[in-house]
């Protein structure tokens, strides 16, 4: 089993004036074998929580608790939260200059396994789990996401989903940049991963149209720092015909501002 | 002997003067490179202060002890100071070399005769046996026309060293060269590798320092046309450190090509590189084509990495010529990237390191160095990491 359990969770981060609160008070329990969709206009707090649960130095954790399986999270480096099974699909992952894919695919994966893989399977593991996104595995020698694409660097998040297979993966605007047919295949390795066991899946988006290809079980509205609305898939067909202008205005009216 | 086409080559390059601050004019004359005060600009960047008094230019006869093995055909003798100057070497360009020439009494040749290939890299291993010992030295290395080798210059141990070497390379010959310099934390050198390559002739020289305070200068000029020299480096700067490379790629015919890439990292407080990176295209250098680049990756806080690119360029007709320079902090999204898939953090920071050298590494040239390079590299990271050496 698997749970992630997100409670009153605020988060500040420093700027010129000081320290500013991004999340004041998330609240958000992931059980095993669901998938969450987090949605919310630009600036609400969707990434900082993403980055938050993955332990990002940037972001300060001011209140409030975060467990995976009971296990505190917050106490973790960056690197044990990724063992003790988070993973972060990040927005814009980062290049790094003169490590080749599959060096670090294998140097990740096994710290996350505690063992080097078997060669010889695990050769064949990367190039099948490239195929599936249909990265060229050519690639495999090139610099990790150096000269890559948006859409090959997101392809590449999902192969490093799909071999270090953790208990919850957390998708940070995975579909962002993304033409449709690379959202297929990215959506179509997530809905892979979540076949694979238990897994919990927390998806941020700004956009609806990835739900299209990975039904959540619930959707949470994030405004200002806050889960301004929940409810089931239905939440999130309401956006799409109406947009986020109803809770922003709303904030607005409450003085916040914004 | 090929003594006496010394003289047809030197006339064929444009010897008139240039008025150019990247070029010293050669000379074996003491009195022209009087000591410095650490204000000029070629010694700016140096710690005048800490280098044993060996710009002070005392005699001594201490000696590196050297071990090699020659491969069959290949000699290793000794020379007079005026041997030396017939076999065409570059003059002195600046202090250290001239006092090293000298002072040394003599030089050391290398010598592979033309149309031997030399499969085997030739490892000449320099030994010092204290700080204490002033040490002048004075090297020529010729290949002759149409031959090819590898040669490792491999300093250790303690010294206060000052050395000219000239690499002489005849037409159509290939040399692939590696100064390494790791010597132990008190050692002082102060070197001058001058290349001439011959007509379409191809020289591969790299530059690696680990240890021990470091000026090195490499000058490379061209006796003919088609001539190509890549000049590589790599660096590893510790606390307190000073690791200097200065290039001078003299263009001196047509259509010839240079190709510098310096690569080096800086950890702990005070640890300081610098790389001075001058490229001069003389007006009877067309078509010629040339690139330098330097990039420092900063480890820790505390460390100073200079970088100065110059490119003089006389003649319009060139086919290439840029340069680049970039100085770069061990990035922290990296670090996140690398740990968030469970990576961790030393293990992060020797993967980047790792990478950053991997290319330059590769291109040395020089098989089985690969391995001792990384291993030195990740001995000098573990350094940063725990504090102290691992062996």
């Amino acid at each position: 089993m698997s749970t992630l359990e997100i409670r009153d969770l605020h988060v500040s981060v420093d700027t010129e004036d000081g320290p500013k609160e991004i999340l004041k008070g998330v609240t958000l329990t992931i059980n095993e074998g669901e998938t969450h969709a987090i949605m919310g206009p630009n600036g609400s707090g969707k990434s900082t929580l993403a980055y938050s649960i993955a332990g990002h130095p940037k972001y300060q954790v001011t209140g409030g608790s975060v467990l995976l399986d009971g296990e505190d999270v917050l106490e973790m480096s960056v690197d044990e939260r990724a063992r003790a099974g988070l993973f972060l699909a990040m927005q814009y992952p980062v290049e790094v200059p003169g490590v080749s894919v599959s060096n670090f695919l294998r140097t990740a994966k096994t710290a996350v396994s505690g063992e080097a893989p078997k060669l010889r399977t695990w050769v064949k593991d990367v190039n099948a789990a490239m195929d599936r996104v249909q990265m060229d595995t050519a690639m495999a020698q090139r610099s990790v996401n150096e000269g890559f694409s948006g859409g090959e660097k997101k392809r590449h998040e999902i192969v490093q989903l799909e071999l270090l297979d953790p208990k919850v993966a957390v998708l940070d605007e995975t579909d962002s940049g993304l033409d449709i047919d690379a959202l297929r295949i990215v959506s179509e390795g997530v809905n892979r991963f979540k076949e694979n066991g238990d897994k919990g899946v927390l998806l941020i988006t700004h956009y609806t149209r990835i739900l299209r290809y990975i039904k959540p079980d619930h959707v949470h509205v994030f405004v200002d720092g806050r889960i301004a609305d929940e409810g089931g898939p239905e939440l999130a067909d309401k956006l799409e015909a109406e947009g986020y202008a109803s809770y922003v205005s709303g904030v607005a009216a409450a003085g916040t501002g914004v | 002997m090929t003594v006496t086409e010394a003289p047809n080559v030197a006339s064929a390059v444009e010897t008139t003067k240039v008025a150019s601050h990247l070029h010293a004019n050669p000379s074996y004359d003491v009195a022209d490179f009087p000591k410095p005060n650490g204000r000029e600009e070629v010694w700016r960047f140096t710690p005048v202060k800490r280098l044993g008094g060996l710009l002070d230019g005392e005699p001594s006869d201490k000696h590196l002890d050297i071990e090699t093995t020659l491969p069959e055909g290949v000699t290793l003798t000794s020379i007079s100071t005026e041997e030396a100057r017939d076999l065409g070497e570059l003059a002195p360009t600046d202090r250290p070399s001239v006092l090293a020439v000298a002072n040394a009494g003599g030089a050391v040749l290398l010598d592979v005769p033309a149309d031997t290939e030399v499969d085997e890299p030739i490892i000449v291993r320099l030994r010092g046996s204290s700080a204490d010992d002033l040490v002048w030295g004075h090297v020529v290395v010729r290949i002759g026309r149409h031959a090819k080798a590898s040669v490792v210059v491999d300093h250790k141990g303690s010294a206060r060293y000052a050395a000219n070497t000239s690499m002489l390379v005849g037409d159509g010959a290939q040399l692939t060269v590696v100064s390494l310099q790791d010597w132990d934390d008190d050692a002082v050198h102060l070197g001058r590798d001058a290349i001439r390559v011959g007509r379409d002739a191809t020289v591969r020289h790299s530059a690696i320092s680990f240890g021990g305070l470091v000026r090195l200068n490499v000058e490379v000029q061209y006796d003919g046309p088609g001539g190509s020299a890549d000049l590589y480096g790599l660096y590893f700067a510790d606390a307190g450190q000073h690791l200097e490379h200065r290039l001078f790629a003299d263009h001196t015919a047509p259509r010839t090509r240079s190709n510098v890439v310096y690569k080096g990292a800086l950890q702990g407080e005070g640890a300081h590189t610098v790389w001075i990176g001058n490229v001069l295209i003389r007006k009877v250098a067309e078509g010629i084509e040339t690139y330098e680049q330097n990039r420092n990756l900063v480890l820790t806080d505390g460390c100073r990495a200079d970088s100065v690119p110059n490119l003089e360029i006389e003649t319009g007709e060139i086919e290439g010529a840029g340069h680049a320079s970039t100085t770069g902090r061990f990035d922290d999204e990296q670090l996140f990237y690398l740990q968030s898939r469970g990576i961790e953090e030393d293990e992060a920071r020797r993967l980047v390191v790792h990478g950053f050298f991997n290319d330059i590494i590769r291109k040395i040239g020089i098989e089985g160095l690969e391995e001792q390079l990384m291993a030195t590299v990740e001995a000098e990271l573990a350094k940063n990491v725990t504090g102290k050496e691992i062996l």
